[in-house]
Order: C-alpha cells, then sequence, then structure tokens
C-alpha cells in the first residue's frame, strides 16, 4: 500500500497551517481597540469542540481497525460515528463564531481578530471538507465493497482526520489555553 | 487480528489526560505565563507524536522512513516560520506600535 504521496501533502498542509500559526502569534495582541481573548472566548463550549474531536479521532482509528479485520459493516458504523462527532464539531463551531461576531468581534475589528478567523476558519473548511470527502468513500464503500483500491481510500481520510485533529490540538492549546492565561 | 482495537482504546485515554492535564495547568494554576506555555506547548507535542504513532500508522509499511523524513521536515519548516515570523516580528524593535 503506497501512500507516501499523501504523506507528502500532510508535510505541505503542517507548512500551510504553521505559516497561520505564525501570522496569529505575530498579531495575538493587536486589538485596535476591540475584544481581547478574555472577553470572547467561551471555553466551556471550546472544550466540548475538543472532547468531539478527540473522540472522532478515536473512532476513526477504530474504523481502520474494524477495515483490517475485513468488517465492512464495522468499518461503515465507525466511520458513520465519526462524521456525526465531526459535525457535531462544525456545528458548535459555526454557533461559536456567530456569538462572537453577534458580541461585535467580527474578522474587520482588529488584526487578531482576523488572524483568529483565518486560522480556525481554515480548520474549519478542512474538516468540512474532510465530512464531504469521507461521504464519497462511504459510497464507494457502499458500491463496491472492500477492495484494495476502496482499502487504500479509506486509509488515506483516516490520515486526514486524525491529521485535523492534530492541527486542532495545537489551536487549543496556542489559540484558546494561551488566550485564557494571558 | 484482535477483536479488541486496545491499541487506539489507549492512545484515545492518553490524549483525553494530556488535554485534560493541558487545560487544569493553564486555567486552574498560577504558575508564569512562560512556564504554562511551555508545559502545555509540550504536551500538544506530546499528543501530536501520539496520534502520529498510535492512530496514523507512521511506523508501519515499507515507506517508513519516508514517511518520518518528510513529516520531520514539515515539523522544522513549521518550527521555523512560527519562532522565526514572531522573532522578527515581535522582538528587538526600538519603535512603539
Amino acid at each position: 500500500m503506497n501512500i507516501l504521496g499523501f504523506w507528502i501533502f500532510l508535510g505541505a498542509e503542517i507548512v500551510l497551517f504553521a505559516t497561520l500559526f505564525g501570522v496569529y502569534g505575530v498579531l495575538y495582541e493587536r486589538y485596535a481597540g476591540g475584544p481581547t481573548h478574555q472577553d470572547i472566548i467561551m471555553i466551556r463550549e471550546v472544550m466540548i469542540q475538543t472532547m468531539l474531536l478527540l473522540t472522532s479521532s478515536f473512532t476513526c482509528g477504530v474504523a481502520i481497525h474494524e477495515m483490517r479485520r475485513g468488517s465492512l459493516k464495522g468499518l461503515l458504523t465507525w466511520l458513520v460515528i465519526t462524521l456525526l462527532l465531526g459535525a457535531g464539531f462544525l456545528y458548535m463551531e459555526i454557533n461559536e463564531f456567530m456569538h462572537y461576531v453577534h458580541e461585535g468581534a467580527t474578522m474587520q475589528t482588529s488584526a487578531f481578530l482576523s488572524s483568529f478567523f483565518v486560522l480556525l476558519g481554515t480548520h474549519g473548511l478542512h474538516v468540512t471538507f474532510g465530512i464531504l470527502w469521507a461521504i464519497m468513500v462511504i459510497i464507494q464503500l457502499l458500491q463496491r465493497g472492500l477492495t484494495p483500491v476502496t482499502a487504500r481510500k479509506t486509509f488515506i481520510i483516516g490520515l486526514y482526520w486524525h491529521f485535523l485533529d492534530v492541527v486542532w490540538i495545537f489551536i487549543f492549546t496556542f489559540v484558546y489555553l494561551k488566550g485564557m492565561v494571558s | 487480528m484482535s477483536r479488541f482495537p486496545i491499541g487506539h482504546v489507549l492512545g484515545f485515554l492518553f490524549s483525553l489526560l494530556l488535554t485534560f492535564a493541558a487545560a487544569g495547568i493553564a486555567l486552574k494554576t498560577s504558575l508564569s505565563f512562560k512556564t504554562i506555555m511551555w508545559i502545555i506547548g509540550g504536551l500538544a507535542v506530546v499528543q501530536a507524536g501520539l496520534q502520529l504513532t498510535m492512530f496514523m500508522h507512521v511506523n508501519e509499511g515499507e515507506d517508513r522512513h519516508s514517511q518520518w523524513i518528510n513529516i520531520l521536515y514539515g515539523v522544522f519548516l513549521a518550527v521555523i516560520i512560527v519562532a522565526g515570523s514572531i522573532w522578527v516580528m515581535s522582538f528587538g524593535g526600538t519603535h512603539s506600535h
């Protein structure tokens, strides 16, 4: 199973998110008279989002475990659970963004909020894309069953999903927890 | 292959432990900002390594050396981009913002 190409793509994704973390790290105290971290961050909701994504990374791992046991039913069951958890995460993140905008903390308010929304939004878009991608893989699994080709596609979407969880760990640490400490 | 995914369950428990440890240290202790950032930053790196090895199976396959070199090079670039940007843009300036 040759998936080196996908690992190279993930390396490029690391660099993409690094540039956004770099921008955020430079601008995170440029409030321009607008709200600060402590004014807007809803840490309880963020903890729930973190749990949803962490759990979805685990269920995605179990899905791959089921695939390797040759169980298509187990694989599909755990994949669907993974996607439901991912959708729950997205729902909460969109609610969070709407709450911020309602409070007057928009992308245009300050350099801090511009870099905040670009970093978080890029991650959220990746999760959205991951959900659509996984739905297409599920359709192929239903049509063709477990073949070497569909198994490889499933493993790769799994890698992508775990990677999004890794990115979130750094967002949780260096955006939310750091914002609550400083 | 065993029916029960013991490795994944252990990885999940560890990641929960690391997440709650980071949240507890950041939100409930009164350590200095610098100390807290070093500790929770370290915990995040440990957790990323955990995901890579236990969930992403980076150690499997005949390409595992290439996979590791590629990921470590990505991390190397990430560190330079993030630390370099903050260093150049935030320290050593004589003007005030």
